[in-house]
């Protein structure tokens, strides 16, 4: 039963992964990423980590990824979405890191083949166990993590906090470099 | 292992039946309590008593015309339906119904997988559910479906924190994320009882996560004309609507089985008790749909963020300390 599910596993990420790249539609792209995100999500319940898995599900899908969609489908179709840019330097830059990355999983998977079996423990991956290592193993990081993301929200606020009207101190952007909402743009192209 | 598959496909199967089959009459059931709110009688002329309406209208849906808007994107646009009713199906996978019961000499539990992260994942997936309305509203290429599903995606995430604090407050006096264990802590006292503000915060969450009035804004039709469904109509507009009608039983059996004592109950088996329970809060739910006018977006908002959530860090920071004084002293 477990290999079969992974082999189904490990195909729709790897197609999903692709897709994220081929398709030429950001909001396509999207969809892909989803495929991808949720595979592994059930690769991880297959490792016995149930806890990082609903994590991997709440986080990055129920939350990241809607966030991508809205900025997609609210910058796409606006002119300053398509520059034409062609990308100079990363495309050489992504072949280094791609060999870099294959090297890396190569070292790991012969690593991880040849040397002995690790036996997971009676609670592995439960979320007594993930909160007890954060709270007594990690607690410097975890504190850390938590006081950067305490200033994300802050600097949120402070940026999305309307300016009063007659205090204007920034300068608002010209009319045409607002993003606009898409509807009716792809119209043309249809 | 081949027998327990099969048991669990088996059970799959029967809940997916019993869920479509109860949407089907939640319809009836809504409109013809709606009927009887409104001092009028509501559809009573196809069967006796109006019963065979789902049925007239499940035919009408699906041999309807299959129109697809000028300049739609057709992958996404038929994808959508699909993703909100399988997401909203997918929950199921860990309610508990009822405890184990003994059917031809098997013991059979009356629920499909108890995960210890059982309402983790109820919350994760119907997190999901985001994902069919933003991508229906966009691909319909229809300003009105866009706004109707920008609205919709911001009150579900700001509502999901509220009903999230909710749950905490929950999962920590029942010690488990295990819907099956919570059922079980509440053996002696139902959480309601014990906690009142989180029951009301997540009913209150729960109403505006379904997109049910008075927080129906998604679809509010006098300024969206429908909102992110306005360019879907046949079988796919009814996979939302059924997806509407879905959620709504998933928040009531969720209510059910986090504060009013999941299946227990003096007299009658189990399940049967679990099942009334359900069905009580949804007339709740239809009937707060007859009550209350539609709220405006920036109160929504407020609602949302200002009282909402702050009561939900108080509620659970209380919790926490009442838990655990008692074993400091």
């Amino acid at each position: 039963m477990e290999p079969v599910l992974f082999g189904i596993l490990s195909v729709a990420a790897l197609a999903g992964g692709v897709g994220v790249i081929a398709s030429r539609n950001p909001v396509h792209s999207a969809i892909a990423l989803l495929a991808v995100l949720w595979s592994l999500a059930v690769l991880y319940f297959l490792l016995l980590a149930p806890f990082v898995a609903v994590l991997q599900i709440f986080l990055y899908a129920g939350a990241i990824l809607v966030l991508f969609l809205f900025v997609i489908m609210l910058v796409h179709g606006h002119p300053l979405a398509h520059t034409g840019e062609k990308l100079v330097w990363q495309r050489p830059l992504a072949v280094v890191l791609s060999a870099l990355l294959v090297l890396f999983l190569s070292y790991a998977s012969i690593h991880g083949l040849t040397s002995p079996r690790a036996s997971p423990g009676e609670n592995f991956g439960t979320v007594q166990e993930v909160g007890r290592a954060l709270f007594t193993t990690y607690l410097l990081p975890f504190e850390l993590a938590s006081v950067i993301l305490l200033v994300a929200i802050v600097a949120a606020v402070v940026l999305g906090k309307p300016v009063p009207r007659g205090a204007e101190t920034l300068p608002r952007p010209p009319r045409e470099e607002r993003p606009l909402i898409p509807a009716g743009t792809r119209e043309g192209k249809a | 292992m081949p027998g327990e598959i099969g048991i669990m496909a088996l059970k799959s199967a029967f809940l997916v039946f019993l869920l479509l089959t109860a949407c089907a009459y939640m319809t009836l059931l809504e409109r013809r309590m709606l009927g009887r709110f409104q001092v009028r009688i509501g559809p009573n002329r196809v069967g006796p008593f109006g019963l065979l309406q789902p049925l007239a209208d499940g035919i009408k849906l699906l041999v309807k015309e299959d129109f697809v808007p000028r300049g739609a994107d057709l992958l996404v646009y038929w994808l959508a339906p699909g993703l909100s009713m399988v997401t909203a199906l997918l929950v199921y996978a860990v309610i508990p119904f009822g405890p184990e019961v003994r059917i031809f000499g098997r013991e059979v539990p009356l629920y499909l997988a108890d995960v210890n992260v059982g309402i983790l994942l109820v919350l994760a997936i119907s997190s999901l559910g985001v994902y069919g309305i933003v991508l229906g509203g966009w691909s319909a290429n229809n300003k009105y479906a866009l706004l109707g599903s920008l609205r919709s995606t911001a009150q579900l995430i700001s509502y999901e924190l509220a009903l999230g604090l909710a749950v905490i407050s929950v999962v920590l006096q029942a010690g488990s994320l295990s819907l099956v264990e919570i059922v079980k802590a509440q053996e002696r006292v139902w959480f309601v009882v014990t906690q009142p503000v989180a029951f009301l915060l997540f009913f209150i969450a729960g109403v505006a996560e379904t997109n049910r009035s008075p927080f129906d804004l998604p679809e509010a039709e006098h300024e969206l004309i429908a909102g992110y469904h306005i360019e879907y109509g046949g079988f796919k507009f009814a996979m939302y609507y059924v997806a509407e009608y879905i959620n709504v039983v998933t928040m009531s059996a969720l209510a059910v089985t986090l504060f009013w004592g999941g299946w227990h109950g003096p007299w009658l088996p189990a399940p049967l008790w679990f099942l009334l329970k359900v069905f009580g809060f949804v007339s709740v739910f239809i009937w707060i749909r007859a009550t209350l006018p539609r709220v405006r977006y920036d109160q929504l908002m407020a609602l949302g963020w200002k009282v909402l959530v702050p009561l939900g860090v108080a509620n659970v920071l209380a919790t926490a300390v009442v838990m655990v004084l008692p074993k400091g002293m």
